[in-house]
């Protein structure tokens, strides 16, 4: 698996308007639906997976990251897409800290293999700290695809 | 095998099965490391040779961690019995997960 097998350029967020959860969450989602991995009537259904999975316990997980997460039915595989906070979000981080980077997944009801696949290979490569400051300075989509393509190439595994 | 002693440098090594229905995903790697904090002890988990630190949600998202995975848990210092207890025990009832 890479991450352009379920991050697709065209979703991308470089520069978040929101600055809160609910705000961020719902960017994201209707950027995902332009790509159409995911149907457009489903944006609220999608949203309120999300939010409903929030309220189980923030996904911010930590050092700027979150991975806000849910399964619904519109998705036949695992998609996401990525955002990017420059000024930091308050999205109730479990270590307290404001949230710079966002990776949302959806995944079908019973993929739980496919969404644990996933994260995996995020985590993996959001463990590279050489990736984290560049993707933490990108300020386009093309920056993004690029970083993303470059470590899908490999060029941060650790 | 668990090799447990209640000294400053104790280091306690267990093998685990992972019962998590749904694997190692975000919310009980982070009630893992809610866990794992509490106690001073360094906290490894290992999986096919890739190594986390139990301490971090990142760490252990990166193993990919799936029902039924076999995990060798490592913690070291001075309360690592009990937090070897603790922490196999999470991972063994699969976090209360149904």
């Amino acid at each position: 698996m890479k991450l352009t097998d379920f991050l697709f350029p065209g979703a991308f967020v470089p520069q978040l308007a929101s600055n809160d959860k609910e705000g961020i969450i719902r960017e994201l989602v209707e950027a995902l639906v332009r790509t159409r991995k995911a149907p457009r009537g489903s944006v609220s259904g999608i949203v309120d997976a999300l939010l409903e999975r929030e309220r189980l316990g923030s996904t911010g997980i930590g050092k700027g990251i979150a991975v806000p997460h849910a399964k619904h039915r519109s998705v036949r595989e695992v998609v996401g897409t990525v955002g990017l906070g420059p000024q930091g979000v308050d999205f109730a981080a479990l270590d307290g800290e404001l949230v710079y980077v966002f990776f949302l997944l959806v995944s079908p009801p019973n993929d739980s293999a496919g969404h644990l696949a996933a994260l995996e290979l995020i985590a993996q490569t959001l463990k590279h700290e050489t990736f984290c400051r560049f993707l933490r300075q990108c300020r386009t989509e093309q920056e993004l695809v690029e970083l993303l393509e470059e470590a899908d190439q490999g060029k941060y595994a650790l | 095998m668990s090799r447990q002693q209640d000294e400053p440098q104790a280091e306690c090594v267990s093998e685990v099965e992972l019962r998590n229905p749904t694997g190692l995903h975000t919310r009980p790697a982070a009630t893992f490391v809610d866990r794992a904090s509490k106690f001073r002890a360094e906290v490894l988990l290992l999986k096919d040779g890739r190594e986390a630190n139990g301490k971090s949600i990142l760490d252990l998202l990166a193993l990919g961690a799936e029902r039924g995975a076999h995990l060798t848990l490592i913690t070291r210092g001075p309360d690592a019995a009990a937090a070897a207890e603790v922490l196999r025990g999470m991972l063994e009832t699969g976090f209360d997960e149904t």
